[in-house]
């Protein structure tokens, strides 16, 4: 076991690796961000000089090795907009998107999976085909469009929520205060991934429910309850266990937009301002953070699937 | 023949999919038809429209802050998002039929490098990917259309491979290849006609997708760049809360289209795959 651990972990690193050198080649496609950032009155010699603090001005690879070399170290560089060291930045930004993406997991996959196994369970009846096309609506809707109609709702017509921030400003911000600014930006996020899950869910369950042994269950004269509860729903866990594990970059990705129309002072945001105004640093230091964590989940995913199921061989 | 007749009976038993089918084919035909239906031209300011009017009979769905046409700024937008989407779905299932077709069927180091690439764009998070590269190059239509096309590909790309791995073990290749026919023959005549079918369905959620994430680029002015409507920066417009409360008919129309674009796509897409999958002989 151990050792299939160990395999898996050493084939995720080249994956990882490559990862930062797209990154770290695209952006060095986008030219220089020193000209940029210090527009027309400045010196030729002072462009130059900030270049050469900065490393820019050496080629591309030794840039990206040095680049590396401080990674390994633990060091991710310093932001060309404030200089603070961009493990701070992240870190101080980090909260809020874990927040908001594990409010709208959790809240996602309560409507996904019961909705998913009474669905299943419903087959071909009108009550599943409502379901479905409901799941289908609500992966087909915009986030930033949903986002809108819900400010408009909420916000502007019944005065309910508030439409930007983590907390109300000039007050210290309690928990009360923080949940009603959750709120809308967990229901986008949450529509999203409740609606691409309803159907994994559903299709899982299916799978399960032909199985012999949950005929058998049936023959013997169990309920439905026990049959679902008991026997189909555990095992089709696993499956939907990997879905979840595989649709984290998707929510990463709708966790930027949604900060972005919500002003949530979280990663998502930061990123956006960091990639509008070539902060390169900490695009970069962000890039990493969620190719890691993405690869983590999938190696995750791969080792619980090889503890529960047995048939998968481990050389 | 015989084939497309039973797939497409089998496609008209989801009522819902058929009426999705046909708003689809007439919202397509509007947009193609777009330069002769719409009844102002989508850059042109009308004097009397500056500021901003609500919908009256001389413009349907009122006007924008430069007095330009909202309903012929739709037509116009859907024009372009619907050619955004078409076109990025045509690159990506190219990119990823031709990898998965080379992964499957020749394996060894080439298989190794094509799905370690695979794995590297599809453990990215997309969006990011997306919006560095739109910032990078200048973002406008053919960037958008370009970016999309790229980072779409690893889905069809693993369908691909996993149906060619599987055709292979498959008797009729193996007397093919028993029978020591020519690989070009094999791969493209037998293994290419039998992943059709999938990878027609999976590019039905590409091309949602795609129109998807243009309007989210765009609605975040990194993708088609105004006076150029598209419905994602018809959308962009919703962003100050002012507009966003007194002047609705500059967003909804758009997001509406955008909805109902999606959900058609997919539902037929869905409806594409009950038709298609062979077990379903039954029902």
């Amino acid at each position: 076991m151990l050792k299939y651990i160990l395999k898996k972990l050493l084939l995720a690193l080249p994956v990882l690796l490559g990862i930062t050198i797209i990154d770290f080649a695209l952006m060095s496609l986008a030219g220089s961000p020193v000209e940029m950032m210090t527009g027309p009155r400045m010196s030729q010699e002072a462009i130059a000089l900030r270049a050469a603090e900065w490393g820019l001005d050496q080629p591309v690879w030794k840039q990206y090795l040095g680049w590396l070399g401080d990674v390994l170290s633990g060091n991710l560089g310093y932001s060309y907009e404030s200089y603070e060291p961009v493990t701070k930045i992240i870190g101080s930004k980090l909260g809020p998107t874990l927040l908001l993406m594990g409010a709208a997991m959790a809240v996602g996959l309560l409507i996904a999976i019961p909705a998913g196994i009474y669905s299943a369970v419903h087959r071909y009846q009108k009550r599943d085909y409502a379901v479905v096309t409901t799941s289908f609506f609500l992966s087909s809707v915009p986030g930033f469009f949903l986002a809108l109609i819900l400010v408009y709702v909420f916000h502007v017509t019944l005065g309910w929520l508030p439409s930007s921030g983590m907390t109300t400003p000039n007050t210290g911000g309690d928990f009360p205060d923080v949940l009603a600014h959750m709120v809308m930006p967990v229901i986008v996020l949450a529509a999203t991934i409740a609606g691409s899950n309803i159907r994994y869910v559903r299709s899982a369950v299916l799978e399960i429910l032909e199985m012999d042994y949950v005929r058998t269950a049936k023959a013997k004269g169990l309920g439905r309850r026990l049959v679902v509860g008991r026997h189909a729903w555990r095992n089709a866990l696993l499956s939907i266990v990997t879905v979840i594990g595989m649709q984290l970059p998707m929510l990463f990705g709708g966790a930027v937009i949604v900060e972005q129309v919500f002003s949530w002072p979280g990663l998502g945001m930061e990123t956006f301002s960091a990639i509008t105004s070539r902060d390169y640093p900490v695009v970069m230091g962000v890039c990493l953070l969620s190719a890691v964590v993405v690869l983590a989940a999938n190696l995750l995913t791969d080792i619980v699937y090889a503890l529960v199921d047995p048939t998968i061989r481990y050389d | 023949m015989r084939n497309v007749i039973t797939v497409w009976k089998r496609f008209c038993r989801h009522r819902l999919a058929v009426v999705c089918l046909f708003v689809l084919t007439a919202l397509i035909l509007l947009a193609l038809l777009a330069p002769a239906i719409a009844p102002w031209e989508p850059t042109k300011a009308d004097l009397k429209g500056i500021g901003g009017k609500p919908p009256s009979e001389t413009h349907l769905l009122g006007t924008d802050k430069s007095g330009r046409d909202v309903f012929s700024r739709v037509l116009y937008g859907m024009r372009i998002s619907l050619m955004v989407g078409a076109v990025a779905t045509v690159i990506s299932t190219a990119i990823g039929v031709a990898l998965g077709l080379a992964a499957g069927y020749f394996g060894g180091w080439i298989d190794r490098v094509i799905s370690a690439v695979t794995d590297m764009v599809m453990s990215f998070p997309y969006i990011l990917l997306v919006l560095v590269a739109a910032a990078i190059f200048e973002p406008g239509l053919w960037t958008i259309i370009v970016i999309l096309g790229f980072v779409n590909w690893p889905g069809v790309c693993r369908l691909v491979r996993g149906n060619v791995l599987s055709l292979r073990e498959t008797n009729f290749v193996r007397s093919d290849v028993t029978a020591g026919m020519p690989g070009r023959y094999i791969l493209f005549s037998e293994i290419l006609p039998n992943t059709i079918a999938p990878v027609l369905v999976y590019a039905t959620s590409v091309f949602a997708l795609s129109i998807l994430d243009e309007a989210a680029l765009s609605f975040l002015g990194q993708g088609v760049q105004p006076p150029t409507a598209s419905l994602g920066n018809l959308l962009n417009a919703a962003q100050s809360l002012t507009l966003l409360t007194e002047k609705p008919w500059l967003w909804v129309p758009a997001g509406t289209v955008v909805i109902v674009l999606v959900v058609c796509i997919n539902l037929v897409g869905d409806a594409l795959r009950d038709a298609m999958d062979p077990r379903n002989n039954d029902k």
